[in-house]
């Protein structure tokens, strides 16, 4: 059994204080507690300071170019569908760069586990802003403030008929890693949006910010009626909720393609003698 | 049928608009001719759009190889009034126009045109008017003398599940159209030779295909882009039979993404586009370059900036794809001149890029992609199938796995994720041997020397020196690459009676085979006169070959007008160099 130990990666190049080192602890505890090992799953991620993330931990790592996690994610999980495919993104990364990539993910409901670290701020090119910035926020890039509006990542999702559609905060701990273990569990795709204070450039959304405005989604709330889910994901304000938001049974876009139903691509074995023979029946329809 | 041992050599041309079935009959056709045991090439010409407009589709066969379309028609089937206005200046002296008055609403009193009710008899054969294009293949296989056994059997393997009536009435069709053009057609007098066996009749984008299917190729991501499309069309034909997923991406970024993520996983994959899509590929390009992730890329050529002309063809992305993406790096481009090379070539990039774990682009252009060419058969003992990726039991026996290892060739062992408790870590970013980012100095240099300069010589010597087609010591030589490998033939093949000429087509482009490998760059020297054939304007093959061996050509001959190099216009082109 893996314990944390095992968890333990590259020194992080996160700021002291960043929402991303309790993002982490929440993943690693989560994983251990699933009685995943390291090696049975592989994180996706693309550029960002969420997207160093697996480098500190210890998994199979594919980081790759800004915005572009969730198509490596699709092509590994295509080929491989019995591992475990996280990918991590920011919110620059996922919602703007990546936005069309989302969509689409989202439309295929392929098993892939996205973790949005949003901290609705660039980080690393220092303070510009993010999809998922507020309107009027003022940064050095928006000496006027934010003119175009908010995206909503969970309305989008909601939307979309995403599979799985959550939203956490950094903040609370136990909470996140719940939420964590959910997501991984849930068949199809799954977006969990992070709600993570960035301490150095976002000095509007900060921990007391959030702290004030972030409650539980009550228990009664029924997170399988869509309409009531569009509702639920457009409060945004003085009450931000967190939880699971939207979630349904639509089938995992792996289970539909016929060709990987008995194993995965990559457990299928190629030899010449088997394509040489292949080959020369399919040459036979050219005569 | 009566066979005389002359040398037979026809060309047929289907015109008229978009969605009358020009495709049909033309298909069919070449279909009937290459498995009567004949030599064939077609090709094919169309505006973008999907209804109306001019089209057409040149057929020509012959009893020995042919590489190229000829101008001269000896047959013309016209569907609209274009294709008699465009075409009746290339009707050779013996050739015949067939057409039906009541489509092109005109009567052509010219011993030289017949007119063939297609539609008159198509509805009394029991169909409907889309019948026409039955009658005027069942006419043309008339008008030849041809058996139209084969003819019938395409038709009953075609149509065998919409039900008896129809395939009657499709029968009756063909053979109606046959009596009718071999009772009035007076002025045919086309002589045969006898055929030989059977021949497959292929075209570019089914042999790369069909070199993905034989590479073991399990993945393939793209976006449609004109005239990538039939590559993707091909192998998701081909998806459930060899057990290959292909996904349509959403975009071309998606693509190679998707692609590069398959192959991390541990499976063969590839993706296709046109310049404007590989455009959009290039940070993919770079990005597979730096994880040292195999990929293969088929560039379908067509004529840009932009847009350009989408079902037009050019060679312009020659430069382009070698120096396409951020950063140094290897790669390697090879480019087809015809279906067979086309097969093989991509099983040499799935090879090379498994090999040295870099990316492989293979060009193609509209040209290659709508035209089709007959083989006797394909020699399966050339291919190649290794599996680079470190497996199970190897892997295991590794104390420590690091998946971009420092070696002497610059290759590190590659794992499959999952297959061990061994870890598999890449990074966009500069990285250690294990994967994780760095930034000093030291590290970088050999993670670049590992990358680049180590492999970039080890591929060089893979490559093969280019193909001499004609005269051994030649005083004239054009040089080509990649499409014009046919049109170039031929034109070595009109002129040689006459001149010392030979072709030197290219289809291994870069790392350009070494100079030390065969004889090329002796045998330029030594010729008078070498020009250097391109369907561009920017003469990008003379100049990689000037920047590889500091050999300058003597003359150019570029078209860049969207429209295929013809034998005729080629020669006439060298003539003017040679006098």
């Amino acid at each position: 059994m893996a314990t944390l130990d095992d968890y333990k990666g590259q020194m992080p190049a996160w700021c002291p204080g960043c929402g991303n080192y309790a993002i982490q602890k929440a993943f690693k505890e989560a994983f251990v507690e699933m009685g995943i090992e390291p090696y049975q799953f592989t994180i996706v991620s693309g550029i960002g300071q969420a997207s160093k993330f697996p480098h500190y931990i210890r998994c199979h790592t594919f980081n790759g170019l800004h915005g572009r996690t969730l198509p490596v994610a699709t092509g590994l999980k295509l080929s491989n569908h019995e591992m475990l495919v996280v990918a991590i993104a920011g919110d620059g990364d996922c919602y703007g760069e990546g936005g069309n990539h989302l969509i689409h993910a989202i439309r295929r409901n392929i098993s892939i586990k996205l973790f949005v670290h949003d901290n609705q701020i660039y980080g690393l090119t220092k303070g510009q802003a993010s999809p998922t910035s507020m309107e009027g926020m003022v940064t050095k890039n928006q000496p006027f403030g934010v003119l175009s509006g908010q995206l909503n990542p969970m309305a989008l999702a909601v939307a979309l008929d995403c599979s799985f559609v959550a939203r956490g905060y950094a903040g609370d701990h136990e909470h996140l890693k719940t939420l964590i273990k959910e997501a991984i569990e849930h068949k199809g795709f799954s977006l969990v949006d992070i709600l993570q204070p960035c301490v150095t450039f976002n000095t509007v959304n900060t921990y007391a910010w959030y702290s004030e405005r972030v409650y539980h989604i009550e228990s009664s709330y029924d997170p399988t009626n869509r309409v009531e889910a569009f509702q639920k994901a457009l409060e945004w304000g003085m009450r931000i909720p967190i939880g699971i938001i939207y979630k349904n049974n639509r089938t995992p876009f792996e289970e539909k393609i016929p060709v990987i139903q008995a194993k995965p691509l990559v457990k299928q074995t190629i030899t010449m003698e088997t394509l040489k023979k292949s080959i020369e029946q399919t040459l036979k329809e050219y005569y | 049928m009566s066979f005389q041992e002359v040398s037979l050599d026809y060309s047929i041309r289907v015109g008229g608009e978009a969605g009358q079935g020009i495709q049909t009959i033309g298909d069919t056709l070449s279909k009937v001719f290459s498995r009567t045991g004949y030599y064939v090439f077609t090709h094919q010409d169309y505006m973008s759009r999907v209804r109306g407009g001019h089209n057409f589709y040149q057929i020509r066969f012959a009893d020995k190889p042919i590489s190229a379309s000829r101008e001269s028609i000896d047959i013309l089937v016209a569907l609209d009034k274009e294709s008699v206005r465009l075409y009746e200046k290339f009707m050779s002296p013996s050739g015949v126009v067939i057409y039906d008055r009541s489509l092109l609403k005109e009567e052509f009193n010219n011993p030289r045109f017949l007119h063939i009710p297609f539609i008159d008899i198509a509805l009394q054969s029991g169909g409907n008017k889309i019948m026409a294009n039955v009658v005027a293949t069942g006419a043309v296989l008339g008008m030849l003398g041809i058996s139209i056994q084969i003819f019938l059997d395409i038709v009953k393997d075609t149509l065998k599940k919409k039900g008896e009536n129809i395939l009657n009435a499709n029968i009756k069709a063909a053979l109606s159209g046959r009596d009718y053009a071999a009772t009035h057609c007076l002025q045919c007098a086309f002589i045969l030779s006898s055929p030989d066996k059977p021949k497959m009749l292929m075209g570019v984008n089914e042999a790369i295909g069909l070199g993905a299917l034989a590479s073991g190729c399990k993945f393939y991501a793209a976006y449609p882009m004109t005239p990538s499309t039939g590559i993707m069309l091909y192998i998701a034909s081909k998806a459930q039979e060899y057990g290959i997923v292909v996904e349509q991406a959403e975009d071309e970024i998606a693509a190679i993404n998707m692609a590069l993520g398959a192959s991390f996983a541990g499976v063969r994959s590839m993706t296709g586009t046109s310049g404007g899509g590989f455009a959009l590929m290039v940070e993919g390009l770079s990005l597979a370059a730096m994880t040292e992730t195999p990929v293969v890329i088929a560039l379908a050529q067509r004529p840009g900036p932009a847009t350009g002309l989408p079902t037009r063809t050019e060679q312009g992305e020659l430069l382009f794809a070698l120096h396409a993406g951020h950063g140094e790096f290897p790669r390697v481009m090879f480019a087809p001149g015809n279906p067979e090379q086309a097969f093989f070539l991509t099983n040499k990039a799935f090879h090379l890029s498994q090999k040295y774990q870099i990316p492989a682009i293979i060009f193609t252009d509209q040209y290659l992609a709508d035209s089709q060419w007959t083989f006797n058969e394909f020699d399966l003992n050339r291919l190649v199938y290794k599996d680079y990726r470190i497996h199970t039991e190897e892997l295991e026996s590794y104390s420590v796995y690091k998946r971009h290892a420092f070696t002497e060739s610059g290759v590190s062992p590659f794992a499959i994720p999952g297959e061990s408790s061994h870890l598999v870590v890449t990074d966009s970013d500069e990285h250690d041997e294990e994967g994780h980012i760095i930034e000093d100095g030291a590290t970088r240099i050999k993670m670049v020397d590992k990358r680049l300069l180590k492999k970039l010589p080890r591929i060089a010597e893979e490559m093969a020196p280019p193909v001499l087609y004609g005269a051994t010591e030649p005083d004239i030589i054009i040089v080509g690459w990649g499409s014009t490998y046919g049109p170039m033939k031929e034109a070595v093949d009109t002129i040689a009676p006459k001149q010392s000429i030979a072709m030197m087509h290219f289809s291994e482009l870069y790392p350009f085979p070494p100079v030390h490998n065969g004889q090329y760059h002796t045998i330029l020297k030594k010729a008078r006169l070498t020009l250097c054939v391109e369907n561009n304007a920017g003469r990008q093959f003379a100049r990689l070959l000037k920047a590889e061996t500091g050999y300058e050509c003597t003359g150019y001959i570029n078209r860049y007008d969207g429209r295929p190099f013809t034998v005729e216009s080629l020669v006439e082109e060298i003539n003017g160099y040679t006098g």
